[in-house]
């Protein structure tokens, strides 16, 4: 492309923390010494933030860019690898691209992720489970931020898959941190395993990507504007299916990244390792399992927009799961009673309703949605945490209740994250949970009212599970035991200090989309700056024009039945706290469904992973490995020791005489032989 | 002058006695003598063949026979000397010399 424009300053974005892991890696798996504390604080949060540093100067770049040239900045640092000749020639480099979408991805990253590592200080300080476990701690934090930050950055989609490989293994890492506890190693797995079969689709995309275009004769070029170049090329493609229908290739395509998506941003039918993730410590729940790593799905369907654009039913498949999964997600997280696994269904929920943007044709809507939901669950998550560390480690919502006096300012900042989250008027989840509402209901999907509605309904529920967890931890009597409730106090300030600036992020940061009809109030045009800010990297699309009335009355209703989930949880855990308990027990058989999660890990165990275990132990453990390999290994060599050693070795009988006699043998042979 | 056929067979006679001896012969004394008989066989051949060809293809006198047995006879006493050692050393430590008591070294 002629019109990108180089910056080198962009590949100390991701090097600086790559650098800092490998250091303590270094520290910890090869010097075998206790690193000063201050140097591994220092070194972590340092790198992180000077990253953030690097891409609030690389983003101010881009905004010097005047708008109608093409705003990338691209560090192409060399080629990574290459195959093949001429046309079907195939290189994938080591260049990093920051455009509009990637440069807010990018600030997200390393903003939060550098308060979350500044808390991390203090939440990880008590922990003396492990000798040199803070600096493990760090060093996987500092590798999972490379690891996300070259995920975004990635100039092509095979450094994305690098960066996305990257951050699973990181989230593995993390999850099963306090390894000796076989709980959280085995959730560590699980996560690591469901997000392999996510990957293996992902990869099955790229594949196919990359044949389509060497079959349609154009250079298979990788990097995403090359891609977008040569797309047309393909995009009329179809293909054949066994049973005698065709698919259009692009929608083929766009289902198996699609898939990859869903299992990294935990989707319907994927979505089983997030709420075991709750299972790493709460830093790592806040930034890998809320704010950056699981929303990576999302920022590829966007990334891919122009793929997406073209492909109408994976655009609509994507929009129904993310639907379905919204609203799933959230009825399960009305019955959960951990405190952060109510929140991890909430992300999962959240991340539904991206998914419901970005299907709907609603890109903007969708990072608009990251962006605030990373303020805002971030926010939740760390505010959990620091209950958490209040309470001894105790998660159990049913043991809380009354901390409002004892820890207020996480009281406040929580309070906050609830009043975003539910899309209460003018706080960041408001404009963006409206504008993925507005975006569904003037979809052209089939089936877009069905979508708005679910999504509206979902709001409602959002909010009441949401006040509901607020009133039970905060609110009323608390049901803690006595000394606990006693010595429960507010932590440290590498803990409560990074609250203070999401918690003002979540309140405001929905500044950065008010819609237009706000905006014609004040008769400002372009009001909206995200849009303005991100509308060069969308394809051009048909515009949803709704009608202002009927847009006020969307917000309206949103407003309204958001109000009314909060409504409800003040009345039944706040006014009449014995009502739950009742309802329970009235409705035992729809309570237990939802609160043993609809009892899908159950079928999944059943369906999947025994049988899996049963024919791994019986088939491929007991019969390939041990019976076939094993029993050819083993078989061949004594077979060997049988007839080579036990009939060899009688030649060495040890007198000497004999020796001379062969050899006398051996020469008259060769003498007759030269001689004859 | 003799004929070098009588060299020559004389030289192959004596190494044949060499050989059979140093196959049959169990006392270690007697195979080491009989190597010496082979060692002397080859040189008798080495000065026989001087003889036949005194002159080198470059046309001047040639006496390599002779200087390979000049050199044979250095290594014969070496062995000899080495030899006649691990006999002395072997009988010191088995009272014998007999060859077939030395057979541990095998399967």
């Amino acid at each position: 492309m002629v019109n990108e424009t180089s910056e080198t300053l962009l590949r100390w974005i991701p090097l600086l923390p790559l650098l800092a892991a490998v250091f303590h890696g270094i520290a910890i798996g090869v010097v075998r010494r206790s690193t000063p504390r201050t140097i591994v604080i220092a070194l972590s949060c340092g790198s992180v933030a000077l990253s953030f540093v690097i891409s609030c100067i690389a983003f101010i770049k881009l905004i010097d860019i005047p708008p109608d040239a093409s705003r990338v900045l691209v560090d192409p640092l060399y080629t990574w690898f290459g195959a093949g000749i001429g046309t079907t020639r195939f290189t994938a480099d080591l260049a990093l691209r920051v455009d509009p979408l990637s440069a807010v991805m990018a600030l997200v990253v390393t903003g939060v992720g550098s308060l979350i590592h500044v808390y991390s200080v203090g939440y990880m300080d008590d922990d003396h489970r492990d000798d040199r476990g803070f600096q493990r701690f760090f060093c996987y934090m500092n590798l999972f931020t490379f690891s996300m930050l070259v995920l975004v950055l990635a100039d092509n989609l095979v450094l994305m898959f690098l960066g996305w490989e990257g951050v699973g293994l990181c989230s593995y890492l993390l999850i099963g941190f306090w390894y000796s506890d076989r709980h959280n190693a085995y959730c560590g797995s699980k996560a690591f395993i469901v997000n392999r079969v996510g990957d293996f689709g992902f990869l099955i995309g790229i594949f196919l990507l990359f044949a389509s275009f060497v079959s349609a004769g154009v250079p298979a070029g990788v990097g995403f504007a090359d891609i977008a170049q040569n797309f047309a090329a393909i995009a009329d493609r179809t293909i054949a299916t066994p049973w005698g229908t065709t698919w259009r290739l692009v929608d083929v395509i766009g289902l198996c990244l699609f898939v990859g998506a869903v299992g990294k941003s935990a989707q319907i039918p994927l979505y089983v390792w997030l709420p075991d993730a709750m299972a790493g410590p709460t830093p790592v729940s806040a930034l890998i399992h809320a704010a950056t790593m699981v929303t990576a799905g999302v920022y590829m369907v966007c990334r891919l927009s122009f793929l997406y654009s073209a492909a109408p039913l994976a655009s609509e498949v994507i929009a129904w799961i993310g639907a379905l999964t919204a609203l799933f997600a959230a009825t399960i997280a009305i019955a959960q009673t951990d405190i952060k696994k109510v929140l991890a269904y909430s992300t999962v929920s959240q991340l539904g309703y991206m998914f419901l943007a970005a299907g709907c044709g609603g890109y903007t809507g969708a990072i608009f949605h990251l962006v605030t939901h990373a303020f805002f669950k971030a926010l939740l998550f760390l505010g959990a945490g620091s209950v958490i560390l209040a309470m001894h480690h105790e998660q159990d919502i049913r043991k809380m209740g009354g901390l409002r006096r004892r820890i207020p300012l996480t009281r406040v900042v929580f309070f906050c994250g609830a009043y975003a989250i539910s899309g209460f008027p003018f706080a960041s989840g408001f404009f963006s949970k409206d504008e993925i509402l507005a975006t569904a209901f003037a979809a052209h999907v089939p089936g877009h009212e069905a979508l708005y509605a679910i999504g509206l309904l979902t709001a409602g529920i959002t909010a009441f599970y949401m006040w509901r967890l607020y009133f039970l931890v905060f609110s009323g009597e608390t049901r803690a035991a006595k000394d606990v409730y006693e010595h429960a106090h507010e932590p440290s300030p590498w803990v409560t200090h990074p609250l203070v600036p999401l918690a003002f992020l979540s309140l405001v940061g929905g500044l950065l989309g008010i819609p237009q009809i706000y905006g014609s109030v004040f008769g400002i045009e372009h009001v909206h700056t995200l849009s303005n800010w991100l509308g060069a990297v969308w394809p051009p699309a048909p515009a949803h024009e709704v009608a202002r009335e009927t847009e006020l009355l969307m917000t309206g209703a949103a407003v309204a039945i958001a109000l009314t989930g909060f409504a409800v949880a003040l009345q039944l855990y706040y006014a009449r706290p014995e009502l739950p308990a009742r309802i329970a027990a009235r409705l035992s058989g729809l309570y237990a469904l939802v609160a043993n999660k609809y009892y899908v890990d159950e079928l999944y165990d059943a369906v999947i992973v025994r049988p899996l275990v049963r024919l791994s132990d019986a088939v491929l453990y007991r019969g390939v490995d041990a019976a076939l390999i094993d029993g050819t290994a083993n078989g061949l060599a004594s077979a060997v020791q049988l007839f080579a050693s036990g009939g060899l070795r009688r030649l060495q009988s040890g007198l000497a005489q004999g020796y001379v006699a062969s050899m006398l043998a051996g020469t008259a042979a060769i003498l007759w032989y030269l001689l004859r | 002058m003799i004929p070098l056929d009588h060299v020559i067979g004389l030289s192959a006679i004596l190494f044949a006695i060499g050989v059979v001896g140093v196959v049959t012969r169990r006392n270690m004394i007697v195979i080491l003598m009989s190597i010496e008989l082979m060692l002397n066989a080859v040189n008798l051949a080495f000065v026989g063949f001087n003889r036949l060809w005194p002159v080198g293809p470059d046309g001047a006198a040639s006496y390599d026979g002779q200087i390979f047995v000049l050199i044979v006879i250095t290594v014969a006493a070496a062995e000899v000397a080495v030899g006649l050692g691990i006999v002395i050393s072997m009988f010191r430590n088995r009272d014998s010399v007999n060859i077939e008591d030395v057979s541990l070294l095998k399967w």
